[in-house]
């Protein structure tokens, strides 16, 4: 019998859209090689399909969620936290899963990161970090290293950037960890614990852009920058935050570095509500649609 | 379908505007809410935040008015009608999230209780000059649904009305109040739920597979689902196509921003409501709206009472109340200004809907607008002036 | 004798060459040829060495290759 005809199929095809792919995303970048340890993390864990939604802002990572076969929000930039926060409280049934970029999540939407994580809002953030604007042609980023040359940094950046998990730490996340490309199975790992976890829960990916950051840099291309995590990333799980920025070349600290439980948002509130309304208190009830007969108004369904 | 009782309160207040929104808002079924504290609305998501632990929902005030207005609209793909409110300054910064409501057709309300500006302007006091932002604030082109309520008792009903026809057209709906119209403490009556009429999400009755999330229904309206029931949706910002996906053709762009304005503008039999008084053989139309319209209306019998004659016959005055300013009533001003003299239009800005006024009128009657730059209402006397200088 | 097998979509390859690089047992090579975008796709040159470990699955960015093992049945 031959194998072409029994063989299993590629586990990602069943969360894919696949009448959307090829995707857009260049040879050689690496948020498709996230997009795969996601897919191994939903298996692992056994996700009902039905009640995951992804939420992503805007550039090449806030791609994603259009490709995933899942209830899926492309929001606007910067803002797929709050919308994620606000779909999360509507219904606590969902997990809710953000799934964007350095520039969306840390530069216009940095407000909303750290709030997120100061709630603890139960919604994981998975973000995919190329060091550099890339759907927009390669701009300085919150995350974009000192002395690298960027489309507007063409005599190079000198600006302090962020050390994400040092930030998602101190704003209080309860799970922190943090990848590159090249750890396939650690990183598919990494993201079947996030849905494990309640809270704010933080992965950062390290990803290559070899069109917009390594070709500008004379850092070569998508391999080579596979090449260079393999090389640089050392694992220090538990590593202290404070510890780990991240330098044009020097040494990638890759692990968990924080694992710890917080009560979330609607733990909090309903607590508080309870304490101080006792028996008045009424969950939270949104069903808006129609619980009566339906019939055809102007060809739609409106409920009568 | 009838309002849920246990967002009703049902009996009769004394309570100002601003909270009589808030008691609109429950009573339409908004069971979630997202702000940012900014004078003078606050009240309004005060009030709810204190209301909705006992109704059953959720109140949460959100870093920004960036992130409150996209917050509510989350909660809305979740399930629950939302809304947010603000003032000038904020009602600026979610310009985008109005966008972003009006092309992914997401329904849901946006209280604007409008101040002095630009900028931070006169944070305590009244002006109506967020009336063109509340049309074209946001990038692109789209049409508009907004409502002016000029006492509590309209907060409360006006406030339901948006909610109803935010889920019938899957659109943003504004709710543009005025600081004196938010903090006047009137008789408000709530009456019974069962006599509140309230429109339910137009959730579809296909199944997944069998359904798109953007096809329009014979009133050009698409029904809609919301995450969680195995549908597998895309929402997106960008142009799609009916199925939801991105479509940056310029195909795809002229289907779906043409069918964005003409789902309110071929539906505008119902969704428009404005009030027309004493205009059957009037001379003058005062076009007002608002806390404006009052003042307007203590103008129309100033000059009845003082029996102001032209060509030695009584000025016949009227009024036209704007209660949706938005879509526009071209129409209706233009088949008055083919009988009519003139056009006064009072607003508490420096010329704004007196613009529409005059483009709808096309020459046939004059238009005197009546500017004022906020902080206060207007004189009468500077409105009565102007009736008489459109009876001419 | 191979323990495991991989199939690849050669329409879908943009060439990055992370399967290739990465494959623990050296199993693909980029082929000469190209696909239709006009990239070099992987192929396979040493079927017999392929574990069915799907670590180029994992690594594609591109969803353009996959690996199993061989179920003892149908080997």
């Amino acid at each position: 019998m031959s194998t072409e005809l029994i063989h299993p199929e590629n586990p990602v095809e069943q969360f894919l859209r696949s009448d959307r792919i090829p995707h857009i995303w260049c040879p050689g970048c690496g948020i498709g090689t996230t997009v795969n340890c996601f897919t191994r993390a939903l298996i692992d864990s056994k996700a009902n399909l039905d009640k995951l939604a992804i939420v992503s802002g805007i550039g090449c990572t806030g791609r994603v969620a259009g490709y995933l076969d899942l209830d899926s929000f492309h929001t606007t930039h910067g803002r797929a936290i709050p919308f994620a926060t606000g779909l999360k409280l509507a219904n606590p049934d969902l997990s809710v899963v953000v799934y964007s970029g350095d520039g969306d999540l840390f530069a216009i939407g940095g407000n909303h990161f750290i709030h997120a994580a100061r709630r603890n809002v139960d919604i994981k953030v998975v973000c995919v970090n190329n060091l550099v604007y890339a759907m927009t042609g390669g701009q300085t980023g919150p995350t974009t290293p000192g002395s690298v040359v960027t489309a507007t940094n063409p005599y190079g950046t000198f600006e302090p950037s962020f050390n994400l998990p040092q930030l998602a730490e101190a704003a209080g996340a309860v799970y922190v960890a943090r990848w590159t490309t090249f750890h396939v199975r650690q990183l598919a790992r990494s993201m079947y614990e996030m849905f494990q976890k309640k809270g704010f829960s933080f992965i950062e990916v390290l990803s290559p852009c070899p069109t917009l950051y390594q070709r500008r840099n004379k850092m070569g291309d998508g391999l080579d920058t596979m090449k260079s995590y393999k090389e640089k990333s050392k694992k220090r799980d538990g590593a202290p935050t404070s510890e780990v920025p991240l330098t044009r070349d020097g040494e990638i600290v890759v692990g968990k570095f924080v694992d710890r439980e917080r009560p979330d948002y609607l733990t909090l509130m309903k607590a508080q509500f309870q304490a101080s309304l006792g028996e008045r208190y009424q969950e939270p009830e949104m069903h808006s649609g129609c619980e009566f007969e339906q019939s055809e108004i102007d060809g739609g369904t409106i409920c009568q | 379908m009838k309002a849920d009782p246990k967002g009703v309160l049902t009996g009769t207040h004394f309570m100002d505007g601003d909270h009589a929104c808030c008691e609109g808002a429950l009573a339409g079924g908004a069971r979630f809410a997202a702000g940012y504290p900014i004078t003078p609305s606050t009240e309004i998501v005060e009030r709810f935040s204190s209301r909705i632990p006992v109704v059953g929902g959720v109140f949460i005030q959100m870093e920004d008015e960036l992130a409150a207005s996209i917050t509510l609209q989350g909660a809305v793909w979740g399930g629950a009608k939302a809304f947010t409110v603000t003032s000038g300054p904020g009602f600026s910064l979610m310009m985008e999230h109005i966008g972003y409501a009006a092309m992914t057709e997401t329904p849901c309300v946006f209280v604007d209780v409008q101040r002095g500006g630009p900028s931070t302007g006169l944070p305590t006091l009244p002006a109506q000059g967020d009336m063109m932002q509340a049309r074209w604030g946001s990038h692109g082109d789209y049409e508009m649904i907004a409502l002016c309520p000029n006492s509590p008792q309209e907060c409360f009903d006006l406030t339901i009305r948006a909610f109803n026809l935010a889920e019938q057209f899957r659109t943003p709906v504004m709710f543009m109040m005025d600081e004196c119209v938010g903090h006047m403490t009137e008789k408000v009556v709530i009456p019974p739920a069962e006599e509140i009429e309230v429109t339910p999400r137009r959730i579809t009755s296909r199944k997944p597979g069998d359904f798109q999330l953007f096809e329009p229904c014979a009133d050009q309206v698409p029904d809609m689902v919301e995450a969680g029931q195995g549908y597998h949706f895309h929402v997106t910002g960008l142009t799609h196509s009916e199925n939801g996906y991105p479509s940056m053709t310029v195909k795809s762009q002229e289907k779906l921003v043409k069918r964005l304005c003409s789902k309110i503008r071929d539906n505008f039999d119902k969704i428009s409501l404005n009030e027309e008084t004493d205009l059957e053989n009037a001379d003058v139309a005062v076009v007002a709206y608002g806390i404006t319209s009052r003042v307007a209306m203590r103008a129309i019998r100033i000059v009845r009472e003082r029996g102001f004659k032209v060509n030695n016959r009584k000025i016949r005055v009227g009024m036209y109340r704007l209660i949706t300013p938005w879509p526009f009533p071209d129409e209706r001003i233009h088949a008055l200004a083919g009988r009519i003299r003139g056009f006064v239009v009072p607003e508490l800005n420096l010329g704004q809907m007196c613009r529409e006024v005059q483009r709808a009128a096309g020459g046939h009657a004059v238009t005197i607008p009546v500017p004022h730059a906020g902080g206060t209402v207007h004189d009468p006397e500077t409105i009565v002036a102007a009736i008489l200088e459109a009876a001419k | 004798m191979a323990k495991g097998a991989v199939e690849i979509i050669i329409e879908r390859c943009k060439g990055c060459g992370f399967c290739v690089e990465f494959c623990p047992t050296k199993v693909l090579a980029l082929s000469p040829a190209f696909n239709a975008k006009g990239y070099h796709a992987p192929h396979v040159v040493a079927s017999d060495k392929c574990s069915g470990c799907d670590l180029c699955g994992m690594f594609c960015p591109d969803f353009a290759i996959h690996g199993w093992r061989e179920k003892k049945a149908s080997a």
